[in-house]
């Protein structure tokens, strides 16, 4: 008489606590929903939900304070880094960050984001890069790449008319002594991965008091860009990441890169 | 023998991105043909046989809709 | 304590310091300078937080963020800084978080110039902001009225989750008078029960100000309604001198008043039954004792640094009830006693309807006296 194995099941994974039971109101298959995860992921990890204060923006991200389950303010258009500031210098014992989009950050932004950064403050920046204004309908952002079509530049960027694509992460590498600034991309399971372990280094950072941190996270709007989720993937691939390069621009002094 | 694993996909979440479907290596998955959620949207499902429990659509899931389980067979004491 | 010689501009920061400051975020800007540097000594040797930002932009957005955790935070700045901070105030109004600002306001529009002037009344009384909220406005003439005003505000501010500006000109800001510094407050341990500090054991707390759906934003505005209905009733302030008999009354507040007063205890020597009151309270406004005055005298001189601003709500409140005329130096001018004496002089001369608005009038007889008419 042969005796049957039994069978267990182990749950390996499932929907991360630290995000709250809404669900998203961003399109189907846009990379906001993944950034979301990795962040309410080390939220779990690390189990700071407690000490955190998150400061949302104005984009297609501005209900980021309905998706995570900690307290969360929300800023005018721009200006999270400041607000962020504000809280961080009250409540140094918190951990405080921004989640900003390209619009937020690299248009309106840049005055706020260059000088958090310049002062090392002692915040997280999540830093959504998807090339083009989502929320508003697809109109050229300060990100969009060369050439690329938008809606306020339908023949395609020309520099001449609208400049050149800011490369936000080594803009701030330059002007932040004491920061981590990784650019990382959601585009497959690997770079999935390495997004999730930076966004945990660089709320260590954040912890430790090492700096500034910022994660630039190269990411993908099938709506605006008219093609289907799993071609913008490729788009990411193809184009993006050969105008913005992955890796760490700046690490906090005495630190051993991350291996790529 | 193979891992076997089994997903489950909440559809009040699921919106069918399809990046579930692209990203699974084993192409088990797929968006189901007769049912729709509340917000229209046809929900990812298991297709066939062949899940191993690896979570590697649990991990590009936008919506955080996609619990994974691996089914362990233990042996019977000796 | 004992009464000190105080700069205006000094006088404001430490009596925020001594109302239980806990956070400081400001931008050099002229004639307020002096309050930042103040601050960026004395908060850092309190332990407490001061940071120069960026901008005043970035300036109020700090504010912001740091009002949302339930502190005691300010800031100030001056007439052009002030318009970069309407955005922020806005936001700030629509989430009802408490803060304190001070204006000390110099001649515009535009760049404009560093002299003394009144030119942020509209801004600043009227919201200024997008959108109808209703910021409570004091206007201290003294550097007395500077440090209880100041004090006062931050109690006031936390009372109704409101914001509540300061509103001097540059010459307040600038000058010297002997004046008494109450004792220091502790820091508040206290964390009012909607601040975002971190949820430990306790559900999340947002705050946001963007209600998509309709109903919810109309709820909140009748909430804003609803509270500034009751801060009309309770905190309305103002001064008046020699209105009990008078047949004219002179309208002014600010430096504009306390000039105004000088012109009638003159006026009074020689006879003249004018009297003055002057709004400290700008938002609200005195509407119910002006609705008095208008009934008894004559007539009303407004009197204000500016090219009209206050004499729109002065018209208002007296509804046509008694002829009212302006006297207003723009440019960051303070009109002396002279002037406004004279002024008396002519209505006490000409009192009765008058025909054209009184700016227009003004404009005229002041600036275009070979035109005729």
């Amino acid at each position: 008489m042969t005796i049957e194995n039994t069978q267990v099941e182990e749950l390996v994974y499932q929907r991360p606590k630290s995000l709250t039971r809404n669900p998203t109101t961003y399109c189907p298959g846009c990379t906001h929903g993944i950034a979301h995860r990795l962040i309410a992921e080390v939220i779990d990890e690390m189990g700071v939900r407690e000490e955190m204060i998150g400061v949302a923006s104005v984009g297609c991200s501005v209900f980021a304070y309905n998706f995570f389950n900690i307290d969360f303010i929300s800023a005018p258009h721009g200006r999270a880094p400041a607000m962020a500031t504000g809280v961080k210098r009250l409540l140094p014992d918190r951990l405080v960050w921004t989640y900003q989009g390209d619009g937020d950050l690299a248009a309106i932004g840049t005055g706020e984001i260059v000088h958090a950064a310049s002062r090392c403050e002692r915040i997280t920046v999540i830093y959504v890069n998807n090339a083009v204004f989502g929320a508003t309908g697809g109109q050229q952002a300060p990100t969009t790449l060369l050439g690329q079509k938008t809606t306020s530049f339908p023949a395609g960027r020309d520099p001449r008319t609208g400049g050149y694509p800011l490369r936000m992460a080594e803009l701030l590498a330059m002007v932040s002594p004491e920061s981590y600034i990784v650019r990382v991309s959601i585009h497959d399971v690997k770079h999935i991965l390495q997004a999730g372990k930076a966004i945990r280094r660089a709320f260590e950072v954040q912890m430790q008091d090492e700096g500034f941190s910022l994660v630039e996270i190269l990411s993908m709007c099938p709506t605006q860009w008219k093609v289907t989720p799993v071609q913008a993937l490729q788009w990411i691939k193809e184009r993006m990441i050969s105008y913005y390069p992955l890796g760490e621009f700046s690490v906090p002094k005495g630190t051993p890169r991350l291996e790529s | 023998m193979p891992a076997k694993g089994r997903i489950e996909v909440n559809e009040f979440y699921c919106k069918a991105c399809g990046l579930c479907v692209d990203a699974c290596p084993q192409q088990v998955i797929a968006l189901s043909q007769n049912r729709i959620n509340s917000k229209g949207y046809h929900p990812a499902e298991l297709a066939e046989d062949g899940c191993t429990g690896c979570g590697i659509c649990a991990m590009v899931c936008p919506d955080a809709a996609i619990a994974v389980y691996r089914i362990l067979t233990a042996k019977p004491p000796a | 304590m004992a009464r000190e010689l105080i700069k205006g501009n000094v006088a404001f920061a430490e009596a925020a310091i001594r109302a239980g400051l806990q956070a400081y975020f400001g931008y050099p800007i002229t004639p307020q300078t002096e309050a930042l540097e103040w601050m960026s000594h004395r908060m850092v040797e309190l332990g407490r937080v001061f940071l120069q930002a960026e901008s005043e932009l970035a300036a109020i957005n700090m504010v912001y963020g740091a009002a949302c955790t339930g502190a005691r935070v300010m800031t100030s700045s001056s007439s052009p800084g002030i318009s970069l901070m309407l955005e922020g105030l806005s936001y700030i109004a629509a989430t009802e978080v408490p803060m304190v600002l001070v204006d000390v306001m110099r001649g515009g529009p535009g760049l404009g110039n560093i002299g003394p002037a009144q030119s942020d009344y509209s801004q600043i009384v009227h919201g200024g902001g997008h959108g109808d909220y209703y910021p409570i406005v004091f206007a201290p003439a003294s550097i007395q009225e500077v440090i209880d005003y100041t004090v006062l505000a931050f109690d006031i501010a936390e009372k109704y989750r409101s914001i509540v500006y300061i509103l001097i000109d540059g010459s307040i800001g600038q000058m010297m008078e002997p004046a008494e510094l109450p004792p220091m407050r502790e820091i508040k341990t206290t964390v009012p029960d909607w601040a975002t500090n971190g949820a430990k054991g306790r559900e999340r707390r947002i705050h946001a100000s963007l209600y998509m759906n309709p109903p919810d934003l109309e709820a909140l505005n009748m909430r804003l309604l609803e509270r500034w209905q009751t801060i009309q009733k309770e905190e309305v302030r103002y001064k008046e001198y020699f209105l009990d008999d008078a047949e004219y009354a002179v309208v002014g507040f600010g430096t504009a008043g306390r000039v105004a007063l000088s012109a009638v205890r003159a006026a009074r020597q020689e006879g003249i039954k004018v009297g003055l009151l002057r709004p400290i309270s700008l938002s609200p406004y005195p509407a119910d004792i002006l609705e008095q005055i208008s009934k008894q005298v004559k007539s009303i001189l407004v009197v204000e640094m500016n090219a009209a601003q206050m004499l729109k709500d002065v018209l208002l409140y007296t509804k046509g009830r008694t002829p009212v005329e302006f006297y207003g130096r723009p440019g960051g001018i303070i009109p002396v006693q002279d002037e406004i004496l004279s002024e008396i002089h002519r209505i006490v001369r000409n009192p009765g309807s008058i025909e054209g608005h009184p700016r227009d009038l003004w404009f005229k007889r002041v600036y275009q006296p070979t035109k005729g008419g």
